[in-house]
């Protein structure tokens, strides 16, 4: 059976650092930097283990700044 | 797989709204008022209404949506905007209208135009964002605050003996003969954000097939003014909220 695989592309300065992302996620593949932050100075969302991603795109919906964008393949 | 093998124009399953501009939003992070937005962008989009759109910005917190959206609006007095996009309808009946409004402007202030225009059956989509907290000005309680509810003006919780009880005006509309939609939604949770899609399309058809007034609450948060994380907003509204602002549809003629 096909299984799917995802990946996403954060746009990080766009980001605000909501955490909703992260909660959305079914995966647990993003997390926010825990030092680093953004020009605005939010600690941005950043994908951690891009092995789990299935391109659900649940991240995406629920991300109030639009900044994330999903790619998926049935492998 | 290789990432780079899988980021490819054709494998794009979800990226920003065509519509939505690249102005960085100004609301506070995890605010219920981008989801909204994008959701608005998407459906004038597939709907192919561009160039056939009139939005009518409120005051409050999404008084800068004209500059998020790429259609045509016009900024209402506060609470004004059913009576303007009333004129916008009557002058162009073949065009998409449609108000963002949030609680302030359509419960509190703007309560004759809501439920003057609902009553008269102006073909327009009302989008009521209810947050329960007026957001833009610091907090203050709203009408639709909840009983006991924490605000910078009802530090102890809304006492319903001093402040009232919580308006409703949703319900309230969907009793009125001239609206032919009403219903109240959320956008927590990737479901439900779906289904919040699928109403603001349902009350967009009715706009521009000229069959009534639709109303599309739809249940936000406001973790600046509730004083939480945006994550702990979303469980507080879901737990608080939907008891006495239950999500679904109170009204479709449709069915």
């Amino acid at each position: 059976m096909p299984k799917p695989k995802g990946a996403v592309i954060i746009d990080t300065e766009r980001c605000k650092g909501c955490d909703l992302c992260v909660v959305a996620c079914p995966t647990d593949c993003l997390e926010l930097q825990k030092k680093e932050v953004n020009n605005r100075g939010y600690r941005f969302a950043h994908v951690i283990a891009p092995e789990n991603c299935i391109g659900c795109a649940s991240c995406a919906l629920v991300c109030p700044d639009a900044c994330i964008e999903v790619f998926k393949v049935m492998i | 797989m290789d990432i780079q093998d899988i980021i490819k124009p054709e494998n794009k399953v979800y990226s920003s709204p065509r519509l939505l501009n690249d102005s960085t939003m100004h609301y506070c992070p995890g605010c219920s008022h981008g989801v909204v937005h994008k959701l608005v962008a998407e459906v004038i989009d597939e709907m192919g209404l561009e160039h056939n759109a009139i939005g009518i910005a409120p005051v409050g917190c999404a008084v800068f949506a004209y500059k998020y959206i790429d259609v045509d609006w016009i900024e209402a007095a506060h609470g004004r905007a059913p009576a303007l996009a009333t004129a916008a309808k009557r002058l162009n009946p073949d065009r998409l209208v449609f108000t963002y409004q949030g609680d302030g402007d359509f419960a509190a202030i703007g309560t004759a135009e809501s439920i003057h225009a609902a009553n008269r059956g102006e073909n327009i989509a009302i989008i009521f964002i209810n947050n329960g907290i007026y957001g833009m000005t610091g907090g203050q309680m709203a009408p639709t605050t909840l009983e006991g509810m924490k605000t910078a003006t009802t530090p102890y919780g809304r006492n319903v003996e001093l402040n009232g009880y919580p308006l409703d005006i949703t319900k309230l509309l969907a009793q009125l003969d001239g609206t032919c939609y009403v219903t109240r939604q959320s956008v927590h949770k990737p479901a439900a954000v779906r289904q919040a899609k699928k109403a603001i399309r349902r009350a967009f058809e009715n706009s521009v097939n000229r069959r009534g007034c639709s109303v599309v609450e739809i249940l936000g948060t406001c973790s600046s003014g509730w004083k939480m994380t945006p994550h702990q907003s979303n469980l507080w509204m879901e737990e608080h909220m939907k008891e006495k602002y239950p999500v679904g549809d109170l009204k479709n003629i449709e069915e």
